[in-house]
């Protein structure tokens, strides 16, 4: 009678902006995908972002971000993770990145990053076949 | 088997060590365990229980949207003010069509992320028969055996789920509000028996002293044993009223920490756990037994062709899961 155990995503966002329409949109999709999504509101800083995904243990991190600030904040997020030996989750963005920072956001570690437009399902799928397994 | 950061596997007695020894990673990879029901979770359960007991364990409950989340916030400030840790387990609902869930109860304490004498785990009810109860009774010790001074349990906010989860605290706080008259009439059907400590959040808004009376009300028709329950009055949002929550819900856990109620507070809250979980694991394993002898199946469509009652369906139900186990 078990089934198979949710992935779990938390979806943060980092800096000043205060729109989260893309964030809840995306937190719904994945939980109509079968999946526990941690949501923790705007306004998050690195820390707190670090904080939750390790109190959570989670899979996945995704994050929203419109205000540009990801080429500041991105990698901050990542140190913080590896601060608190969180260095074995799927990261993703969403917002408003432009199309030449792309490859440093990879580079950064998010190998996953949707723009407006994009097809939730695409995302679903992104974050099922990437996702690391856990117990 | 499971990475682990450093590249290695998660063992029990690793985590052990770890959650004993305040790791904030071990514990969130423990309660995983634990809360998926794993081999290494239940031999880490098995081994952090003799480290358990010492925690004041607190439930919180009531109806959706009576503002349990902001409370459970409130309450954590002030035990942090007061010199004291807090663990918390949040538990949200999961949909009953994706199994998915949102969980947001860490937006409305979002402060307490960067306090490192607080551990926030948010748990999804995964919709599994007795699974929340099971799950959220092991996550709690997990905490307990951490080190933290208080745990506190976030319940979803309907059903027997929120008795059982309740019986693994030592507290259990009741949260209403004014004009909640519906309200009033769910606890009746089971939620009052459970509670300590009653609130009426929002106390701010009308119609918050007639709340206090009703609850007062039905309280002197309830069977009260050693302790009578207060009524309190709460603002989540403002914190008004949250130190004389965190007073009455110390008083009660002096009350059943003295040496008289200690004893017999103990061996219930024992009992009730234990009911709760073998009634949960003897529910899978029938079920499970039902289905595979096609036993569950065939008496499904008889009763569905009305050939057979449903009440007597049940006990020929019960023979098939018996003469199954008989023959293992």
């Amino acid at each position: 009678m078990t089934q198979e155990r949710p992935i779990r995503v938390l979806i943060a966002k980092p800096g000043l902006d205060g729109h989260d329409r893309g964030a809840k949109v995306v937190a719904r999709a994945l939980r109509d995908g079968g999946m526990e999504v941690i949501y923790t509101g705007i306004r998050q800083t690195p820390q707190m972002i670090a904080e939750a995904a390790l109190q959570e243990d989670v899979q996945v991190v995704g994050l929203s971000i419109l205000s540009g600030a990801h080429l500041e904040l991105f990698p901050r997020v990542v140190e913080e993770l590896k601060a608190r030996g969180v260095d074995d989750v799927l990261l993703f963005a969403g917002g408003i990145i432009p199309q030449e920072d792309i490859p440093a956001v990879n580079k950064i570690g998010f190998t996953g990053v949707f723009g407006p437009g994009t097809d939730t399902n695409d995302i679903i799928a992104f974050v099922r076949e990437h996702a690391p397994v856990r117990a | 088997m499971t990475t682990t950061p450093s590249g290695g596997v998660d063992t029990a007695t690793a985590l052990v060590e770890g959650v004993l020894a305040g790791n904030r990673r071990a514990l969130a990879r423990a309660i995983t365990h634990v809360e998926a029901d794993s081999v290494i979770g239940r031999e880490l359960l098995a081994h952090i229980y003799p480290r358990t007991g010492r925690a004041q364990t607190v439930g919180i409950t009531g109806s959706a949207g009576a503002g349990k989340s902001t409370l459970v916030g409130a309450l954590a400030r002030e035990e942090r003010k007061r010199g004291r840790t807090v663990g918390i387990v949040a538990i949200d609902p999961s949909s009953p069509f994706s199994h998915g869930a949102i969980l947001g109860d860490r937006i409305r304490m979002q402060d307490l992320t960067a306090d490192g004498g607080v551990f926030l785990r948010s748990m999804a009810s995964r919709g599994n028969l007795g699974g929340l109860s099971e799950s959220a009774t092991g996550v709690v010790d997990v905490l307990d055996a951490a080190g933290f001074d208080v745990v506190m349990i976030e319940t979803v906010g309907a059903g027997q789920d929120e008795v059982e989860v309740a019986n693994a605290a030592g507290t259990t706080v009741l949260v209403a509000n004014p004009g909640g008259g519906d309200e009033v009439q769910s606890m009746k059907a089971g939620l009052m028996e459970v509670a300590q400590v009653m609130t009426v959040n929002k106390s701010d808004l009308a119609g918050s002293d007639t709340a206090v009376t009703q609850l007062k009300a039905l309280l002197a028709t309830a069977n009260l044993g050693s302790w009578e329950p207060p009524i309190l009055k709460t603002v989540a949002r403002t914190g008004e009223g949250v130190a004389e929550l965190v007073d009455a819900i110390d008083r009660h856990q002096a009350h059943i920490r003295s040496s008289v109620h200690a004893a017999e507070e103990r061996r219930g809250q024992a009992t009730r756990q234990l009911i709760a979980l073998a009634r949960a694991a003897l529910h899978r394993e029938a079920l499970e037994a039902a289905s595979t002898t096609g036993a569950l199946e065939a008496l499904v469509d008889a009763v569905a062709r009305r050939e057979r009652d449903p009440r007597n369906a049940a006990v020929a139900l019960l023979d098939a899961v018996k003469a199954q186990w008989a023959r293992k």
